[in-house]
């Protein structure tokens, strides 16, 4: 496969891109549809805390959180992944332990990036060192901006060399990028440098996740797929509070990408606060009736 | 180890043709039909003449079908001679008395409540418009009724303005206008018209398509609740011979038709040598050109939309899609895969992307066209999705392998189907753009603002879209060029239809 040359830049349409997502929006889901489509997206979250403030406590109360949603509830998914700093990898990991759930960590400098390279790669291997299942790094935004693309590249590659057989989420930090069509480029980079994820954001920026940059971001995806055949997953983060918000999400994916992208392997929602509302919304559709916020667990 | 090298299986089904994407098997949508609890149809519709609605003068009436099931809905009154008659007499009886002595204001103030009523009634209209012409809600839920609307504000706004509309000289109105309009957008060809014809201090008598003539009746009721003067606003009911009364009574002043070339034709050959004035607004075969530097993904998106926008029963339609050769495969790839995603079903369900046709003379029409496609040669596509049994569906359907020369290519099939042609360069796009008998619009896709100019300004049709397509606003100025039609409707060069300037 020839190298692609980043300089060239691939067009977006900005108009087209806002038009699509708002017509994708005015799909209307209800009933059965809606109910599976709230449980895939529990089971598709990376329920995250990303704190100066975390300790092990908040780590372990968390972990209980992804093993048992709800407890009024047990049939429910659990969710797909907890995503911690590297320092808690290594307690998240014992409390998950034998459920399935992933330990994901941020790494390399999270979430500015600004480190030497070498102490980007120590990083990650601290977190893989300490268990972790998947990497969630940052590109450097700085280098990409100035047109080091090549750059950003080679340390995404060198990051991936790091991660050995953890699945590595690369984060755009879109907010950071500001145009669609630097969104398509950083994703194009991210792709082709051994990402097995891109992802919009640090959630330390606003704006975080949007739906016009994941649909230029699932575009992405589909263009790589039809090159080379590779599924490569998708993770919006930060910004996602709401289950509507979510279900949103789900049919750009669904008709973007298909069904086969709509499982924790390919698709994953980084938040914090959405899992309550979606568990909210799965109680109403169950029983009819909204429950008090004060029934579901602040963790 | 041989078992790392073995294939997962997987459990989807591709529906695309070119790879494993895959839009059906998992998590589809459940229905989500509108209501339609706060609907009343009544049994048969009378015309209405005079501010009041009345039985035809012979007593016959034809039945209308809703084409997502084949049922009928309801029975409207066909017009006959005398009844175009006194429909034209009371046009001229209130726009010699009542209407022309009212200020411009006051003329204003109806359109602007016409408007408004509209808009309370929008989901009314939008549900009706649906039942029955065939169209997806969505279309007619934010389409068709805010735009009808946005033309009666729009107009509303000139009627005391007219003096300024064209400066240095003084616009008289014309007189009584008798207007035809057509199945497609029958609420809002209604709106196209009535409202400039008003505004500008003329009278009408309107004829609806006989297939789609509910909301015209609605709109009538409207126009009673409104208040507006009996006479000013007359709707009769009927097929080609109502018309064809219309157009040949010696009181009418002008003549508005919105419909097909053939029957244009013969409305402008019976008015040669009358005074009356008159505006066209014909068929079309809408060229979209695809250059090598668009926006690829957002291109196809523009193209789904020029031709599928409301089943492709739309006089601008982009039907003839001309993609530059280096990225034809990639883009035909793409819009294929596109189609995959595209549901086609009943029009009352919000997530219908395709309704039905609203016809079955339509229907019959676009299928005869899909054989002569493949008489012709043409490589077919046609999206896999399921259709509804009852009524007239038809698949979105693409046609490639298919030349200038081709029946599917010249003529205009009025449905979901689109030819896919290659070029080399802008001149050979825009010559083969311009290589038909139409000239309504066009669509330009590159990522490069001269080239859109340039293309755009060599293309002989009335509009050209850029980077989008089926866009209306009732501040644009839309007609044709060439055997697409005579004169403007929309803007300020709509209100100079109803007008003769001195």
């Amino acid at each position: 496969m020839s190298l692609t040359d980043y300089s060239i830049t691939k067009p977006i349409d900005q108009v087209a891109i806002e038009e699509r997502v708002s017509r994708l929006n005015k799909r209307s889901i209800k009933k059965e549809s809606k109910v599976q489509a709230l449980k895939m997206a529990l089971s598709m979250m990376d329920l995250t805390t990303l704190e100066g403030k975390d300790s092990d406590g908040k780590v372990i109360q968390l972990c209980q959180k992804a093993k048992l949603p709800y407890a009024s509830m047990p049939d429910l998914p659990k969710v797909a992944a907890v995503c911690v700093y590297p320092t808690m990898v290594r307690i998240a990991k014992k409390h998950v332990s034998g459920s399935g759930i992933h330990v994901a960590s941020v790494a390399t400098a999270f979430p500015s990036g600004m480190a030497p390279l070498s102490v980007r790669i120590d990083d990650t291997k601290f977190a893989v060192s300490e268990g972790a299942d998947e990497v969630d790094m940052v590109i450097s935004r700085g280098a990409f901006l100035s047109g080091e693309y090549n750059k950003v590249f080679d340390e995404i590659a060198a990051i991936k060399e790091a991660c050995g057989d953890a699945h590595l989420k690369v984060i755009l930090e879109t907010g950071e990028l500001l145009t669609y069509e630097n969104v398509r480029k950083a994703s194009d980079i991210a792709m082709e440098a051994g990402g097995d994820f891109i992802k919009t954001s640090t959630g330390k920026i606003s704006p975080a996740a949007t739906q016009p940059v994941t649909l230029v971001m699932l575009e992405a995806i589909r263009d790589y797929y039809y090159k080379t055949g590779k599924m490569i997953g998708m993770k919006p983060a930060g910004g996602i509070r709401t289950a509507k918000q979510a279900l949103q999400y789900l049919v750009l994916v669904k008709e973007t990408l298909g069904a086969a992208w709509l499982n924790n392997q390919y698709f994953r929602f980084g938040a914090s606060s959405l899992a309550n509302d979606v568990l909210m919304q799965i109680v109403k559709q169950e029983t009819g009736q909204y429950q008090s916020p004060d029934y579901f667990s602040v963790d | 180890m041989s078992q790392t090298t073995e294939t997962k299986e997987t459990p989807y089904k591709p529906t695309s043709p070119n790879s494993k994407l895959d839009f059906a098997s998992f998590w589809e949508y459940d229905p989500a039909p509108e209501s339609t609890d706060h609907i009343t149809i009544e049994d048969r519709y009378e015309l209405f003449i005079d501010g009041k609605f009345v039985k035809p003068s012979k007593g016959r009436y034809f039945k209308s079908t809703n084409p997502a099931t084949k049922e009928v809905i309801t029975e409207f009154a066909e017009a006959t001679q005398s009844d175009v008659d006194k429909a034209v007499k009371a046009a001229r009886k209130a726009y010699n008395g009542e209407w022309s002595s009212l200020s411009a204001k006051a003329r204003g103030k109806y359109l602007f409540r016409i408007a408004r009523m509209l808009q309370e009634r929008a989901r009314e209209f939008s549900v009706l418009e649906s039942i029955d012409g065939g169209k997806p809600i969505r279309e007619s839920r934010d389409v068709d009724v805010p735009l009808a609307a946005a033309h009666f504000f729009y107009y509303a706004g000139w009627a005391d303005k007219l003096d300024y509309a064209f400066p240095g000289k003084t616009p008289e109105s014309l007189g009584v206008c008798g207007q035809i309009i057509p199945w497609n957008f029958p609420l809002l060809m209604l709106a196209w018209k009535i409202a400039p014809a008003l505004a500008c201090g003329n009278t009408v008598v309107l004829k609806p398509a006989e297939s789609t003539s509910l909301t015209a009746l609605k709109f009538a009721e409207l126009v009673k609740d409104a208040g507006v003067p009996a006479g000013v606003i007359n709707i009769v009911t009927g097929a080609g011979q109502t018309g064809s009364e219309i157009v040949n009574h010696n009181d009418i002043n002008k003549i508005a038709f919105t419909g097909s070339t053939k029957v244009g034709k013969i409305i402008q050959k019976s008015l040669a040598g009358t005074d009356k004035k008159f505006t066209l607004e014909l068929g079309g075969k809408g060229a979209l050109i695809v250059f090598e530097d668009a926006a690829i993904d957002q291109a196809v998106e523009g193209i789904i939309n020029a031709i599928f926008f409301n089943q492709g029963h739309v006089c601008c339609a982009g039907s003839r899609l001309l993609v530059q050769e280096g990225v034809a495969d990639q883009v035909i790839n793409k819009l294929k895969d596109r189609m995959e995603s595209l549901i086609v079903g009943d029009p009352l369900d919000k997530n219908t992307d395709i309704g039905a046709i609203n016809s079955s003379q339509q229907f019959d029409t676009i299928n005869s066209f899909l054989e002569i496609g493949l008489e012709e040669g043409a490589d077919v596509y046609q999206s896999k999705c399921e259709i509804p049994d009852s009524g007239y569906f038809i698949r979105p359907t693409l046609f490639t392998n298919v030349s200038q020369s081709n029946r599917v290519v010249q003529e205009e099939i009025f449905g979901p189907v689109l030819t896919v042609q290659t070029f080399r360069t802008a001149d050979e796009a825009i010559d083969k753009a311009n290589n038909t008998p139409f000239g309504l619009a066009g669509g330009v896709w590159t990522d490069k603002g001269s080239k859109i100019f340039k293309v755009g300004s060599e293309l002989r049709s009335g509009v050209v879209w850029a980077n989008t397509y089926n866009k209306f606003d009732p501040t644009s100025p839309f007609g044709g060029f060439k055997e697409s039609g005579v004169g403007r409707e929309g803007g300020l060069h709509g209100l100079a239809a109803y007008v003769n300037l001195k």
